[in-house]
């Protein structure tokens, strides 16, 4: 018989936990596995059925998803002959690239909505959590079930109202009136997590701060915040996955400037037939930077759920 | 370096007061301890002087400057917090030049200080480790390096050897007296450990409930107790207290203990009704004689000395007698008291009775 102990688990229970984790992974991965691998896939392998898993790849999808094309005459065609790799891909269809579409610009504005609003709740959030801490606030509890409660219901239900006030107000369809919406869904999220993660942090720090001769502010920058970066950093990608993906208020508020890239891809469809190998193209795009930003930030994402379960 | 004057500092937290009116003085150089049960208010007039808490009333004087309403970065006070509060995200050598830095002192000059603190703590080798990976000795070492770095005008220590274990705390208050005797700096250190008070201290300040009950010499306050609390707090066991109802007068110098005539110091002042006979243990003899007689129900030994509990005709009561003096459970034997440091105390308020041994004490306490 092996030695065992009551906390660590045992070898046949480690590879039960590990197995159902790994299948858990495999199965959450298949779609995106599957958009991936479709953004490579000619038109008409994407919609062949059965469903191809092999299949010749091609550029094609990212081609359409970056350019707007249009169909032109033999006679034209063979006067100008392709320029580059791109220009082979359309020919095949009798079009030529006549430049640029659009999803360059969305994709740069759903850059700067999301990581500005993220970056704006945070901001706030962060001053306001640590003013909810450490502060006598008076009705400090109530205020923050307040902010709470601007969660209780979905915000979808307040898109009237707020595409209205946007209208009046000149907001509709600028940058800083999306970062100023997902700001204000985040904010209360941002308030909520990061005033535990503050409460965690021992007021001695600061008070030592204080008393080594630093202001309050000083105190709070220097050594509250060095402390709190984690909390931030899980905060933060909350916040960006929001801002990023959100999708309904995008289709209401923003069309021709601010319009972000969830509204813009669906649109591809409607260019010339089911274009799905551009679709997924730009949707594995689109998935990119959440994905970079939350594999930079993972090591603090996974102590930040579980931070404060020990004291240390 | 400091004198440090408090003057009728009092400290509400909305309803709660911690601290009432509270008066004392803590002189140049001196080891000060403020003493006290949790609760008690200590911690809250040491974060008071350190400037942590402002006080709701009351001035603070430090070296003849008023500062109750200053922040702590304008009062030049260093502080040792229990938990030592040193910089998570820092090593050593930054958690020891934070306190410089801020002053915007040069580079040159800040490294220099640094490796005087380290020399003097020991703690060379370590000044590169970060702070999470310390034992707990070292910890209390950078705590207290950074604390005298900067060499402030006085020191506030609260509790700083109650998170280290029983072992070591022996071995660090050594050090951090010798320390301080090598300094010289005033130094305000909150415990509510009567011993480490007793042993480490110039004077003590004994709090009870938001208010001084005490302030003096450890020696004073030992065998002159102002109050019953401060007789029952100071010293283990603690002294006893031995019931009974009767008149005393000014110029009395002896009292009936059921029946038996017991002497006492000269009293100074009167009083009637239930009053306290208190003796500490170690001024009992057990003897085999002697008209007041008790029955001993316990005996701990200890060493050299032993504890008998005895059961008196006026409470229980426990002695310290040397442990090669025979006490057996059940027996039945003759007590005698060491009159001259008896104190009597009026049992309803609490308070010791003015007499020879202790007027001079009770005067400024």
């Amino acid at each position: 018989m092996s030695a065992f102990s009551i906390t660590e688990p045992s070898q046949r229970s480690k590879w039960v936990a590990g197995s159902l984790v790994i299948v858990y992974a495999l199965i959450t991965m298949i779609p995106l596995a599957w958009i991936m691998l479709t953004g490579f896939k000619s038109p008409s392998d994407a919609i062949s059925y059965p469903p191809k898993v092999v299949f010749e790849p091609t550029l094609e999808g990212y081609v359409n998803l970056f350019t707007t094309r249009t169909r032109q005459t033999q006679d034209f065609l063979d006067a100008n002959p392709p320029q580059n790799w791109a220009d082979e891909i359309v020919r095949e269809y009798d079009m030529v690239i006549v430049g640029p579409s659009k999803f360059g610009e969305r994709f740069l504005n759903s850059v700067i909505i999301g990581f500005g609003s993220t970056f704006l709740s945070i901001f706030l959030g962060t001053l306001a959590a640590y003013a909810f801490s450490r502060f006598k606030i008076p009705l400090a509890d109530d205020l923050l079930f307040f902010i709470l409660s601007t969660r209780m219901m979905p915000p979808i239900a307040v898109a009237i109202p707020i595409f209205l006030m946007y209208r009046n107000l000149g907001l509709s369809d600028t940058h800083l009136g999306m970062i100023l919406l997902y700001t204000a869904v985040n904010i209360s999220l941002a308030v909520w997590l990061l005033k535990g993660f503050i409460d965690e942090i021992p007021r001695e720090y600061e008070e030592a701060a204080l008393i080594d001769g630093y202001t309050r502010f000083q105190a709070f920058y220097k050594v509250v915040l060095p402390q709190a970066a984690t909390g931030i950093a899980s905060t933060a990608i909350f916040c960006l996955i929001f801002a990023w993906n959100e999708y309904a208020f995008a289709v209401l508020l923003t069309s021709a400037t601010a319009q972000t890239a969830p509204p813009f891809i669906p649109t591809i469809i409607g260019v010339g037939g089911l274009d799905w190998p551009a679709v997924a193209a730009g949707a594995t795009i689109f998935l990119l930077p959440v994905m970079i930003f939350t594999i930079l930030l993972r090591k603090h994402l996974l102590r930040g759920i579980t931070f404060g379960a020990v004291r240390k | 370096m400091a004198e440090i004057v408090i003057k009728n500092v009092r400290k509400e937290f909305g309803d709660f007061v911690a601290v009432k009116e509270s008066s004392f003085t803590i002189e140049d150089g001196e080891f000060f301890m403020l003493l006290g049960p949790s609760g008690c208010g200590k911690t809250t007039t040491l974060r008071m002087i350190a400037g942590l808490e402002l006080p709701t009333s009351g001035e603070i004087f430090l070296d003849g400057e008023e500062i109750g309403q200053r922040p702590p970065s304008q009062r030049d006070i260093a502080f040792v917090f229990q938990m030592f509060a040193l910089y998570p995200h820092m090593n050593v050598y930054k958690n020891l030049s934070y306190p410089l830095v801020s002053q915007g002192m040069p580079r040159a000059q800040v490294r220099a200080k640094v490796d005087e603190v380290t020399t003097i703590l020991g703690i060379k080798d370590i000044l590169k480790k970060p702070v999470g990976g310390l034992s707990g000795g070292d910890r209390q070492r950078v705590a207290l390096g950074r604390a005298i770095v900067r060499e402030p005008k006085a020191f506030m220590m609260d509790e700083p050897l109650g998170a280290l274990d029983a072992e070591f705390r022996e071995h660090m208050a050594e050090e951090l007296r010798a320390l301080h005797d090598r300094m010289g700096a005033t130094t305000v250190y909150v415990t509510h450990d009567q011993l480490e008070a007793m042993q480490m201290g110039d004077k003590i300040v004994v709090m009870n409930n938001a208010v001084v009950e005490q302030f003096g010499k450890p020696q004073d306050i030992y065998d002159m107790p102002a109050s019953m609390f401060v007789a029952d707090f100071i010293g283990s066991p603690s002294m006893n207290f031995l019931n009974l109802n009767g008149k005393v007068e000014p110029g009395d110098t002896e009292i009936h203990l059921n029946n038996q005539r017991m002497s006492v110091p000269t009293l100074r002042e009167g009083a009637s009704g239930d009053l306290v006979f208190g003796v500490r243990p170690e001024h009992i003899h057990l003897s085999s004689d002697g008209d007041y007689r008790g029955r001993v129900l316990a005996t701990e030994y200890l060493g050299t000395t032993q504890i008998v509990t005895l059961d008196t005709p006026n409470g229980e009561i426990k002695a310290r007698i040397a442990s090669d003096q025979p006490a057996s459970v059940g027996e039945t034997v003759g007590l005698g008291f060491n009159g001259q440091t008896v104190t009597l105390f009026d049992k309803a308020s609490g308070r010791a009775l003015r007499s020879e041994l202790n007027e001079g004490v009770l005067a400024h306490g």
